[in-house]
């Protein structure tokens, strides 16, 4: 399996390493890493002797275990390494490093897999509670997190990652900066993924949606997250081109505004360095609106600002037509990353929110709009001139109605965003039904067409094993999320109506129980859908699977930039 | 030199375009957060707002702990259906101790800004065991866990320790007494009740789960629940005196 990674020309070189082994010399970030992993296995196993509680003593015994891996790792690809490391470039050619990329591909399948399912399991919970079983960690206020932790950040966190590190190389036309760094990113952020998820089940969670993750687990992400920054500027630094590719600023603006989310909605004092326990240091109405201010925002730039990238770099290279407009994608990056920002006091409207802040809200997020279809249409229209591959090729099918979905998602955004349409869509399922329009119509689809079209080109194939099994998960996931939002249309207006429907005598007309009721139908109609877009991932792995062990191999000139050929090292 | 050709400085510059997104990310989470730490009208005066006594706070963490707040919402808006189903619109000051913030965002299940008294122990006993139990139709999951769990009391005086730095006012005699107010608040009777009565003023006391022998993580969330939304007396509160 570990063979699965690592570039052909790699393998071929050991022979030669053995010639080299003379000057080898361990370099800074071997021995740096090594020693740091080292200490942090130390401390992890005094933290598991004193724990407060066998939760986080497990998982203080899975960053031991973690570290110890990570130093054997380190020295032991030291041994087997040749003593010159990886060229920058081989005759010329750009020694592109992969490696990485692909591990995050496959772990974004195997992750969204689970994701979708755990998704399919919650929407049952709430048509038939007896799936809770009675059983702490199985119980739905243990899984919706973990549904939406693997989705948001495990499933699409990974896309982002594997995506960027391959756009960032093939527009910049370098190696990725970095020999331990890119690895670290990539296991690092899935090992911080493990202790999240596991974190859930066991009870350990900040309580504040889409940043359950505690204290000590943020920490370890700061340090992956900071790493990625570097990883990632330092391979546009490198860049032979003199211009920064559009996607790149967007993959820049997402990995930089996480990162100064992340640290300001997740200011913690530990109870305890043995504690998995955290206070925060916002109170009541400052800390609800540093965290929609970080919610939205991870809608905004995890979810929105990471998957343009990939619409930038991926749209045009499939469709082979330049972007459409590259005035439009100046104005659309600057007034999208300005004007997302101030829209997150709409998840607060009616609320004790100062009412300023409610309306300013507001007017972002309805101005918000227009950058938003800025960005569809460019998106939409380099497709001018090819249009008629839609109906020959199901990745880019898929990836233009994404791009569909996005424009209908951040419509609706600006529309519910409005408090008088607020006051009867909050915290009904209409919100969950426009996140999902979102979420899988959008982000789902765009990852999707991305892990299509990056597995034959980091696998070195002609193309995918099948694409009629494109066209069929295409077809199968647009079902469910047809069936999973309009379902969630209704649930969602019926409900709030259901809340504010007054008798003629004056009075409420109906218990919440009756409401609740009420949506049983429409929940089961919901897990249908999501039953389908399921069945399409599984059939998305099986042909990521098949093209990797099985399809046809590139021919050189189809990808010249793949340098398998050559043994330089 | 033509606006376009202006955008060159990022396009050519990572450096610059990192500094050009921070300077244009950090105006709007400036100038929405910063005025709700200095505006006085961002929190209101109430009367009877407290710190949660230490078993209250350990309910509020096993609240939190089962993800409470992914069905139920705490935050009652100032819309006619809402008010007369749940009581009077939330004040920010009946939040501003609350670490994390529990307003939610989805109401599978009703709002509990102001559940506390409105249901008897034992409902809520009987309810957290088996929802089914006492409402047909709830899809709420069964929480049998919590009237079995003896609760973990050894961190609480630790917790409130944090929450004193942070700026909640517990006093030392609070915090000195953190474990003996745990028991003695989920004690029915016990002659120290009127002490814990006098550092939390209407503060609760008595076996919340019916079972007096031992203090459960269903005694904590009783408590918690049965205190939601009743710190504030209504009938007293003058909705017009922050008004300027």
């Amino acid at each position: 399996m570990a063979k699965l990674w690592a570039s052909p020309h790699q393998e071929r070189s050991r022979p030669m390493a053995q010639t080299a082994t003379t000057s080898k010399g361990m370099t800074f970030g071997e021995g740096g890493s090594a020693l740091a992993f080292a200490a942090l296995g130390f401390l992890s196993i005094i933290i598991a002797a004193k724990a407060y509680t066998p939760e986080y003593a497990f998982h203080a015994y899975l960053f031991a275990a973690a570290s110890v891996a990570s130093v054997f790792v380190i020295v032991n690809r030291y041994f087997e390494r040749p003593a010159a490391l990886p060229p920058l470039t081989i005759n010329g050619k750009p020694n592109y490093n992969m490696g990485p990329v692909k591990f995050a591909t496959i772990a974004s399948v195997v992750w969204g897999i689970a994701g979708f399912t755990i998704g399919l399991l919650i929407a049952l919970q709430l048509a038939f509670p007896a799936l809770n079983f009675d059983t702490s960690w199985l119980s739905f206020g243990r899984m919706r997190p973990l549904h939406t932790s693997a989705v948001i950040f495990a499933f699409g966190g990974n896309v982002l990652i594997a995506s960027s590190f391959y756009v960032v190389q093939r527009t910049c036309r370098a190696r990725m900066v970095g020999d331990i760094s890119p690895w670290f990113v990539v296991l690092g952020y899935n090992f911080f993924i493990v202790i999240a998820g596991t974190g859930y089940l066991l009870g350990i969670t900040q309580g504040k949606e889409y940043a359950e993750p505690e204290w000590y687990a943020d920490l370890f992400l700061t340090i992956v997250w900071v790493t990625y920054f570097l990883v990632f500027l330092g391979t546009v630094m490198r860049r032979k081109e003199s211009h920064i590719y559009v996607a790149n600023w967007f993959y820049l603006a997402f990995i930089l505004t996480i990162a100064v989310l992340h640290l300001g909605n997740n200011a913690t004092v530990p109870v305890s360095i043995f504690s998995p326990k955290s206070y925060i240091v916002w109170s009541g109405v400052q800390d609800a609106l540093v965290q929609w201010w970080y919610g939205h925002n991870a809608v905004g730039f995890f979810l929105t600002a990471g998957f343009l990238a990939i619409m930038y770099y991926f749209i045009p290279k499939r469709a082979e037509r330049p972007v459409y407009s590259y005035r439009l994608s100046i104005i659309h990056f600057w007034s999208l990353i300005f004007m997302y920002i101030w829209a997150g006091p709409h998840h607060l409207h009616y609320t004790a929110l100062p009412d300023w802040a409610q309306t300013l809200g507001m007017v972002f997020s309805v101005m918000l709009w227009m950058p938003s279809w800025g960005g569809m249409i460019n998106g939409l229209m380099t497709l001018s001139g090819a249009w008629d591959k839609l109906r020959t090729d199901p990745i880019l099918r898929l990836m233009v109605v994404s791009v569909a979905f996005y424009g209908m998602a951040t419509f609706e955004g600006p529309l519910m965003s409005v408090k008088a349409v607020n006051s009867l869509s909050h915290y009904t399922d209409w919100t969950i039904g426009h996140v999902h329009a979102g979420a899988l119509g959008w982000v789902a689809y765009i990852s999707f067409g991305c892990i299509y079209c990056l597995v034959p080109w980091l696998w070195n194939k002609k193309e995918l094993y099948s694409m009629k099994a494109v066209s069929w998960h295409f077809w199968i996931s647009t079902l469910g999320i047809v069936l999973y939002i309009s379902s969630m249309w209704v649930a969602g207006i019926l409900q709030g109506l259901m809340w504010r429907a007054y008798t003629s005598l004056g009075f409420l007309e109906y218990s919440f129980i009756e409401t609740v009721e009420a949506m049983h139908p429409f929940y089961i109609i919901r897990a249908l859908g999501g039953a389908f877009f399921v069945a399409g991932s599984l059939i998305m792995a099986w042909n990521v699977w098949k093209t990797i062990i099985s399809a046809e191999a590139a021919v050189e000139e189809v990808h010249p930039a793949q340098p398998a050929l050559v043994a330089a090292e | 030199m033509s606006f376009w050709s202006r955008h060159k400085i990022f396009e050519t510059n990572s450096i610059i375009l990192v500094i050009g997104v921070l300077f244009v990310i950090a105006i709007g989470g400036l100038v929405e957060i910063v005025p709700l730490f200095y505006l006085k009208s961002t929190i209101e005066k109430a009367e009877g707002i407290r710190p949660y006594t230490p078993l209250e706070l350990a309910g509020r963490n096993i609240y939190v702990r089962e993800g409470c707040y992914n069905c139920h919402s705490q935050m009652i808006r100032p819309l006619r259906d809402e008010v007369e189903r749940y009581g009077h619109y939330s004040l920010a000051a009946e939040s501003m101790y609350d670490r994390p913030f529990q307003w939610g965002s989805k109401r599978t299940g009703p709002d509990l800004a102001r559940v506390g008294n409105k249901y008897s122990d034992d409902w809520h006993r009987d309810h957290l065991n088996d929802p089914r139990a006492v409402v047909p139709g709830s899809i709420m999951p069964s929480y049998p866990w919590l009237e079995k769990n003896e609760l973990d009391m050894s961190s609480v005086s630790e917790d409130m320790k944090i929450q004193a730095m942070l700026g909640v006012p517990y006093t030392e005699d609070m915090l000195k007494f953190a474990i003996s107010d745990v028991r003695i608040q989920a004690n029915a009777d016990d002659p120290n009740a009127v002490d814990l009565a006098k550092r939390y003023p209407n503060a609760q006391s008595r076996s919340f789960d019916g079972n007096p022998q031992k203090v459960t993580e269903a005694d904590a969330l009783i408590a918690y629940l049965q205190m939601l939304g009743t710190q504030v007396d209504f009938k007293l509160y003058d909705n017009k005196a922050n008004v300027r």
